[in-house]
């Protein structure tokens, strides 16, 4: 077996002896091919501190606690733990001496159980020819006592919901002797009260660890933190002492310029009714019921914003919509005409635009150029072809005219879509959607992972549409683009329409309890 | 009633070469890797199975060890081969479908050009034999049909039992399912995924070379170009049809060896029939039919299969 | 200041081209032969004389074909392994007509056989196509299998319906075809025959259908990923089947084609493994209709080799299967090492220096795809 049982020896002596007292990264440079994620970063945290590290999406937050981590090898710059150099080359060297890591996006296999995935990171529970399970157990049981983190270690991992996860991943890092943590956007799959328990529990532990806290939340870094540094284009900009800054001063200093919020202040209209949709049910991938009897009306020119944890069936709505999964009962009507189990094809042909979750799969071909994106739901349109060939000439201009109208920062039309950022990705697709004058838009967290410059172009763009009578539903996790684009807020939960909500009854602590499942008369 | 008797007993036996080369393949696709290249890996396997004891003895008997020779050879050769699949497929993140059928290719085309240099053309060797394990072999009918085998056959179920205990009872076997299934999981927990993606690939390799030499130390006694026919890519078919599940695979290599068996059964006890072209055609038609009433299990299969990894790409 | 870049692909292409003549040397050594004999042998037999030269053009036409339409399905997202087994029906459908074409004039005749070949290819190749789309079969798995079936089936045919009747030895053969479907030969002696014509047009076919059609357009759009394109209202499935269609029509063709020019009958062994050369054919052609025309020809060039080998030298002709694996192994890795910027970075690194400045200044239009979320 490949584990070196010297190895394990060091990983216990670690875990016996030595504190972090001080964690210190100093000059860290990391490139990627053509990016410089991380520019001569320098920070400190001594024992039990939290630093929070704000920063936009793509500042390189993540890339420097892959560096400590021991994940990516940095370029240049040292790490010292308690003063003394150390060089991770693989994440074990940073279990060795207690880092551990919550990811963003969880590192759990799912067919597999809770114990077995925290076996896969306990190498001294390993043997030659089978594992000791019961000294896992025990470490889990001693785990949970200690923080109150409760798991069901023969549960897989699969069954659990998105809160069970994240309990599971914290136990995993403890067992693996974490006395140092870094949590990567721990917040971002999770309901307000969820959150606010989160807060409280790492508050907690930070009275016997320290804690690295990513987060571009600012009202929760300024509830956890102790410092806060902020990075931007993989630089730190700044570094101080959270009490000292208000949240819009933070804001303010990640994004270099003062935060202006596009806000939909127009009065709710009246339209006539463009997508209704009743007592839908539609099944997910693992077969149960993601939707259960939904009901949900859009008006035209109005932007219905729909709340709620990702995963309670906002996905499968969007695709049923769009006639990309079957609806096993229940009516979509558009303007009038049903169209559930219609195919994509004659669902885009009614007048439907579609912004969907994932930009990089569903919204574009990567490997096509911009140009040949820009018509792929209008190749048969009788502007960009006869009797099936191309009409290379009218192609070319509509792209030279969209990239311009929708200031898509590309050298040309011609280079592969996949190669261009997120947000100008974003841009070629709502460029293709709107040029085809939709009579209703699905957005799926449309700005999810862009930076703040992008995600307000793209509202504005929404704004503009809803004036011009288009209705928009809107689906987001974001609860701050929600309240200030919408009219009305609707809040799904387990498949079902909990509540709908005019724009001035919402308020973040209502929206929560909603999408939490809590009814409101309860 | 021989018939009968001579088609289990012949199930029995040939199923050990289908069985080590789907289990072979099961370690491979359990990593996340699908290799195609089984054929070839099993061609090279049963060259190498061929060659040893024939450059010793000829067509005459040799001593046993030197058939054991044999399928060392091939055992090592095809873990070897395993590993240059592993070249293209883990380390060049090459798309692992048509590499495999470029495995294939070189695997079947360079046991093709050793053959007709170092043996020239169809020459039989003596093999090893089956030998009936005494008092056992002599109950009726379930004696011959079980018991009348060699000591190989009864090593090839042997694995059945091991690949099951290895893959979800070991710590090597957590981490192939943990890298198949969900690479960057595995690799946040600083498990090298290449090495456990090349190990496993050797131990599939080394697996589909012995099941090769199976074929020509065991059962057919002699080598040709076209001697797998087929075998590699049906052992492909059957960890999808066993859904990944090591006694589910056997079954699945039984019930294939069965329906191949039972045609060359009735190409010789019914001589008469004229068609038997048909009858050879019934396994491959076999696998498309049962991949075909097999939709779900794509759903089942090791999550990260067919996908190369790498750990500065974010998805 | 991209400079880099190009010499980054051709120091990989270099390096593929000596690993493949390497280990093709080691394989010629361990078989005893001379490698620069072989080599040689190879390379300059197919320019001796005209007629050489019109047998390497005569193997171009069925590579042609078949690679053709491989590229079509490969880029609609199917890898097509089964052209050998579509291939087979070409040849006996085509036959079937072929042999009954006596009264019936060339001009209609010819066609018509060649059509019946595209027809029967079609069919086998709906198959697999049909079973992927409809039923989530792989088809790297269907088409192997539907090979063996085909060649069983070939053999039936051969053997006992359409068996030549004055065949005495009970070798497995059909007839001769009629005169009146015979493809005719452009020299006298010379096996070159009016089968490139088809190949010919079938390029320009192929090329304006993939990059001048919207058909052409969606079936790239649904290879290139089968998700966006569905999110995008193609019909992914039927583009799937019809992509496979086309490409079993051409490997049909290829078949008739074959019998009408070179065999004149329909006996075992008549696809000569075609069917996989088509799809190194069409992978080295880079799955372009251009590209595939030299390739075509580099591979006409290997595939004469066997016979001179087996004639000349004491290598073994499965010598040029075996390099033929091993050029798929080395073209999809070269693929991917051509496009792997941490590759072209470490050589950029290596030969050219770039200080940090630089990246900086240029970051902002990098490529995406490497970048960390």
């Amino acid at each position: 077996m490949p584990v070196s049982k010297a190895g394990t020896l060091f990983i216990v002596e670690h875990m016996n002896n030595e504190r972090i007292r001080e964690l210190k990264v100093e000059h860290i440079t990391k490139r990627f091919p053509g990016v410089l994620a991380s520019d001569d970063i320098s920070l400190t945290v001594g024992e039990h501190e939290i630093l929070a590290l704000v920063g936009e999406n793509g500042a390189g937050k993540t890339t420097l606690m892959n560096i400590i981590m021991g994940l990516y090898q940095p370029d240049e710059g040292h790490i010292y733990i308690n003063g003394e150099e150390v060089n991770f080359k693989s994440p074990n060297d940073a279990f060795a001496y207690g880092i551990g890591m919550v990811h963003q996006q969880y590192m759990l296999v799912p067919n597999m159980t809770v114990l077995e995935n925290i076996t896969l990171g306990m190498k001294e529970s390993w043997r030659t020819t089978k594992i000791d399970t019961a000294m896992v157990r025990t470490r889990i049981a001693e785990i949970s006592r200690k923080y109150s983190l409760h798991v069901d270690p023969d549960a897989f991992v699969w069954q659990l919901s998105v809160g069970e996860q994240q309990r599971v991943e914290l136990v995993k890092t403890l067992c693996l002797g974490a006395k140092f943590l870094i949590l990567d956007e721990p917040t971002s799959a999770l309901t307000p009260q969820e959150t606010d328990e989160l807060i409280r529990l790492l508050d907690n532990m930070s009275r016997e660890l320290s804690i690295i806290f990513i987060s571009h939340k600012l009202n929760e870094v300024k509830a956890l933190s102790h410092k806060v540094s902020i990075l931007r284009h993989g630089r730190v900009v700044f570094n101080g002492s959270t009490k000292d800054y208000s949240p819009k001063e933070i804001a303010a200093l990640m994004t270099g310029h003062e935060v202006e919020t596009t806000e939909n202040t127009e009065s709710p209209c009246e339209g006539a009714p463009a997508l209704t949709i009743k007592n839908l049910c539609v099944r997910s991938d693992r077969g149960f019921l993601a939707l259960d009897d939904f009901n949900l009306e859009v008006r035209q020119g109005e932007i219905v914003g729909l709340a709620g944890v990702s995963g309670n069936g906002q996905r499968e709505l969007a695709e049923a919509i769009n006639g990309l999964r079957k609806v096993e009962s229940g009516s979509i009507s558009f303007f009038g005409e049903e169209i559930s189990n219609k195919t994509p094809h004659e669902v885009i042909g009614l007048g439907m635009g579609y912004i969907p979750e994932e930009r990089n799969t569903e919204g574009i071909v990567p490997s096509m150029s911009i140009k040949e994106n820009l018509i792929l739901k209008d190749s048969e349109a009788s502007r960009f072809s006869k009797a099936h060939i191309l009409k290379e000439k009218e192609i070319e201009d509509y792209a030279q005219a969209a990239r311009k109208d929708f200031d898509i920062r590309s050298p040309h039309i011609n280079i592969a879509a996949g190669s261009l950022s997120g947000g100008n990705i974003q841009k070629v697709i709502l460029a293709r959607e709107i040029s085809r004058n939709p009579k209703f838009l699905v957005c799926v967290y449309p700005i999810r992972g862009l930076d703040m410059g992008a995600a307000e172009f793209i509202h504005r763009q929404l704004l503009d549409l809803r004036k011009k009578g288009v209705g928009i539903l809107l689906i987001s996790e974001e609860l701050e683009e929600i309240m200030n684009l919408s009219d009305r807020i609707a809040v799904i939960f387990k498949g079902r329409t909990q509540k709908v909500l005019m724009r001035d009854e919402a308020n973040s602590s209502r929206l929560g309890i909603l999408m939490a499942g809590v009814k409101e008369d309860e | 009633m021989d018939f009968i008797v001579n088609t289990l007993t012949l199930t029995v036996r040939f199923s050990a070469a289908l069985l080590m080369a789907s289990m072979g393949e099961m370690f491979n696709q359990k990593a996340g890797i699908f290799n195609l290249g089984c054929e070839g890996i099993m061609s090279m396997g049963a060259f190498l199975g061929m060659l040893i004891p024939f450059s010793i003895g000829g067509a005459s008997a040799v001593p046993w060890y030197v058939n054991i020779l044999g399928l060392l050879a091939a055992t090592v050769c095809g873990a070897l081969l395993g590993l240059l699949f592993g070249i293209i497929v883990i380390t060049f993140r090459a798309p692992q479908g048509i590499a495999g059928i470029g495995m294939q290719m070189f695997g079947v085309g360079l046991a093709g050009t050793f053959f007709r240099s170092y043996i020239g053309g169809t020459q039989s060797i003596t093999g090893i034999n089956a030998t009936a394990i005494p008092g056992l072999s002599r109950i009726p009918i379930i004696g011959e049909v079980f018991f009348t085998h060699n000591p190989v056959v009864y090593f090839a179920y042997l694995m059945v039992p091991v690949a099951w205990y290895v893959i979800y009872k070991t710590p090597w076997g957590l981490k192939v399912r943990a890298v198949g299934t969900h690479p960057r999981a595995a690799d946040s927990l600083g498990i090298n995924v290449t090495k456990v993606r090349y190990q496993s690939l050797a131990v599939g390799g080394a697996m589909a070379g012995f099941a090769g030499a199976f074929l020509t130390l065991c059962q057919a006694k002699m080598f040709n170009a076209g001697i797998i026919n087929g075998r590699g890519f049906i052992a492909v078919a059957l960890v999808y049809f066993g859904k990944w599940h090591p006694v589910k695979i056997f079954l699945g290599a039984v019930l294939f060896t069965f329906a191949q068996v039972f045609q060359t059964q009735i190409q010789i006890f019914v001589p008469q029939f004229q068609y038997y072209e048909f009858l050879t055609m019934l396994p491959y038609i076999l696998v498309i039919v049962v991949l075909a009433f097999n939709r779900e299990s794509n759903k089942l299969g090791p999550a990260a299969l067919g996908k190369s990894f790498n750990r500065e790409m974010r998805v | 200041m991209n400079n880099y870049k190009l010499w980054y692909k051709v120091s990989v292409i270099t390096a593929a081209i000596l690993i493949a003549l390497v280990v093709g040397a080691l394989i010629i050594l361990a078989v005893g032969g001379s490698v620069f004999e072989t080599y040689w042998i190879i390379i300059s037999m197919p320019f001796k004389n005209m007629r050489s030269f019109c047998e390497v053009l005569t193997r171009m036409i069925p590579l042609m074909i078949i690679a053709l339409g491989i590229s079509v399905s490969s880029r609609s997202g199917i890898n097509n392994i089964g052209a050998e087994g579509q291939m087979y029906m070409g040849v006996i459908a085509s036959c079937a007509i072929a042999l009954h074409c006596d009264g019936i004039p060339r001009i209609i005749a010819i066609p018509l056989c060649i059509l019946f070949g595209a027809i029967a290819g079609a069919a086998y190749g709906f198959v697999p196509g049909f079973l992927k789309a409809k039923l989530e079969v792989s088809e790297l798995l269907s088409t192997v299998m539907l090979n063996y079936a085909a060649a069983q089936f070939y053999l039936f045919c051969i053997r006992i319906p359409m068996l030549d009747p004055n065949e005495k030895t009970g070798t497995p053969m059909t007839a001769r075809i009629s005169s009146n479907a015979t493809l005719t030969k452009f020299i006298k002696g010379a096996s070159l025959h009016q089968g490139i014509i088809l190949a010919a047009i079938l390029v320009v076919l192929i090329y304006i259908l993939l990059f001048k059609t919207t058909w052409g357009y969606k079936m790239r759009a649904a290879g290139a990923s089968e998700r966006a394109a569905r999110y995008g209202g193609i019909n992914v499935s039927r583009y799937l089947i019809i992509s496979m269609m086309i490409s079993g029509a051409c490997a049909g063709m290829a078949g008739a084609v074959e019998l009408m020019g070179v065999q004149g009958r329909a006996m075992e062994g008549i696809t000569s493994g075609y069917g996989f050369s088509g799809i190194v054919v069409a992978l080295f052609g880079a799955l372009h209709p251009i590209g595939i025309i030299p390739a075509a020809f580099f591979f006409g060039i290997l595939l004469y080799s066997q016979v001179n080998l087996q004639i000349l030298t004491a290598v073994p002709p499965n010598l040029v299967s075996t390099l033929q694996g091993l050029i798929i192994l080395i073209i999809v890795a070269v693929q991917m090492a051509i496009n792997n910027p941490y590759s072209q970075e470490r050589f950029r690194k290596r030969f050219f220096s770039r200080t940090i400045q630089d990246i900086r200044n240029t970051s902002d239009i990098c490529a995406k795809g490497a970048k960390e979320a």
